[in-house]
């Protein structure tokens, strides 16, 4: 898997092509899913600190915190572990069952590294891109689902977001993106390599890479929590 | 020349290939014939490295096909060439970028340099004007030239064939023979292909071996097998014919 590649000009742009693949092919449902994450996490946060005792701006603060800590970095990787992970098992597994690999091997390539390596390079790229961006959005929508119910102005949403942030929050969040990126491709790219059979057993790769790529992001999730934090 | 000194191969302790040995000559269409589930892709396969062989050796002009030696085996599979039953283009590729693939993976030619040798192989194979298509939009037939102008697109030694003919009507199947002929008259290479349409062995064949229950069970000639002295063969052959 990690072998030199054949021709490195062609490497580089299957890299380049598989993060255009998961990175602007992801882009609409991680706009969409981490609008309402933030949007729902405000009206909800608010919805439980109703005491006058606990400052406005608080609301910004957890919100902010949860998303950046768990929510962006997690959901969105949930997310795109049946978006991603599908597609890389389900567009590997055809090959192999269309002999397309075999095809490939006896040419004198290595299979496992050209099909396999840029999906990894480019989830480990572009997942903790898209963290960055559900972030920003997330926050977006809590700002904006403050204002319009009047939980909250943006301006105490802001002045909450801004009041505990810690650099290392964030740091902590790509370190997971970083990680579930990997862990989406490589699982689903193991999936769909050693499918065996036809178009059903495609459909049943793709469900295991959805399924094992979710439960393995969970579990990294849980244990560098407890590494890190 | 391509020779196999007792290959055998098991899946799960039921014996495929028996201590098979052969020799497949250079210029010349080598068949293995066979009624289906004998064994003849299990040889074919692992003739190419797909499937690691329990025993023997295979060698190509007495370089030996070592399963263990990854490096070795990506250098003979350089010289190899191989038409799958199914064709094996890439989907999500034009003709163009099926033929060009593999002189892109292991040439240095200029982008002008590989288009004219795409060209080539395509007007060798009688595809001409077929460069943008997909192959979505072709023919059984024509996805069988492709996959013949892609096998050749680098200067191959050996070319290997499963089943080229299946699926495809009788005309068809004997363009993609006499193709195959062609190209192996015309750049001397070692072909092997596997099949079970007799019309084909009679057209093209030059040495034929029948493959009967994973075991080597006759070898001869294309006149030889017109009288063969073997009660499978000749079952074999009675049962290929309608008329």
């Amino acid at each position: 898997m990690f072998s030199k590649p054949e021709k490195t000009g062609v490497f580089i742009k299957r890299v380049f092509a598989e993060m255009v693949s998961v990175g602007i092919g992801s882009l609409p449902i991680v706009i969409i899913v981490s609008i309402f994450q933030g949007a729902v996490t405000t009206i909800q946060t608010a919805y439980q600190l109703i005491t006058p005792l606990i400052p406005k701006p608080t609301i910004g603060t957890v919100v902010s915190d949860s998303t950046i800590l768990e929510l962006a970095p997690t959901i969105t990787s949930l997310v795109l572990a049946g978006k991603i992970g599908s597609h890389i098992a389900s567009e590997i597994g055809t090959m192999r069952i269309n002999e397309e690999i075999d095809a490939l091997e006896v040419m004198g390539i290595n299979t496992s590294s050209f099909l396999g390596l840029p999906k990894i390079i480019a989830g480990m790229f572009m997942v903790p891109v898209l963290v960055i961006i559900s972030i920003f959005l997330s926050e977006l929508g809590g700002i904006v689902a403050g204002q319009l119910s009047g939980v909250l102005t943006a301006d105490q949403f802001i002045q909450g977001a801004r009041m505990t942030f810690k650099l290392f929050t964030l740091q902590f969040s790509l370190i997971k993106a970083f990680t579930y990126g990997f862990i989406i491709t490589s699982v689903s790219s193991f999936h769909g390599y050693y499918t065996q059979g036809g178009a059903l057993e495609v459909g049943e790769s793709s469900t295991k890479a959805v399924v094992y790529s979710s439960v393995l992001i969970l579990l990294s999730d849980y244990l560098l929590a407890e590494l890190l934090l | 020349m391509i020779e196999l000194k007792n290959i055998s191969k098991s899946f799960q302790g039921k014996e495929v290939l028996k201590n098979i040995s052969a020799v497949f000559e250079q210029g010349k269409i080598n068949l293995v014939i066979g009624a289906s589930g004998h064994g003849k892709s299990v040889l074919m396969r692992s003739m190419v490295g797909l499937i690691k062989v329990d025993n023997g050796d295979i060698l190509y002009d007495n370089r030996v096909l070592d399963f263990e030696n990854y490096d070795e085996l990506k250098e003979i599979r350089r010289d190899i060439g191989m038409l799958f039953q199914s064709s094996a283009l890439f989907n999500s590729a034009s003709v163009e970028e099926n033929v060009e693939f593999p002189l892109k993976m292991f040439t240095k030619m200029s982008k002008e340099e590989r288009l004219d040798r795409v060209n080539f192989c395509l007007k060798s194979v009688n595809l001409e004007n077929a460069n943008k298509k997909f192959p979505a939009e072709l023919s059984g037939g024509m996805k069988k030239r492709v996959g013949i102008a892609r096998a050749i697109a680098l200067d191959i030694k050996y070319l290997f064939c499963d089943e080229p003919n299946s699926g495809l009507d009788p005309i068809t199947s004997r363009v993609i023979d006499e193709l195959i002929l062609e190209i192996t008259n015309n750049f001397k290479i070692t072909t092997i292909i596997n099949t079970h349409d007799m019309k084909t062995v009679l057209d093209i064949g030059d040495n034929i071996i029948f493959i009967y229950k994973g075991e080597k069970w006759w070898d001869g000639t294309k006149q030889q097998i017109k009288n063969p002295d073997n009660k499978e063969l000749n079952d074999f052959i009675n049962a290929s014919f309608v008329l």
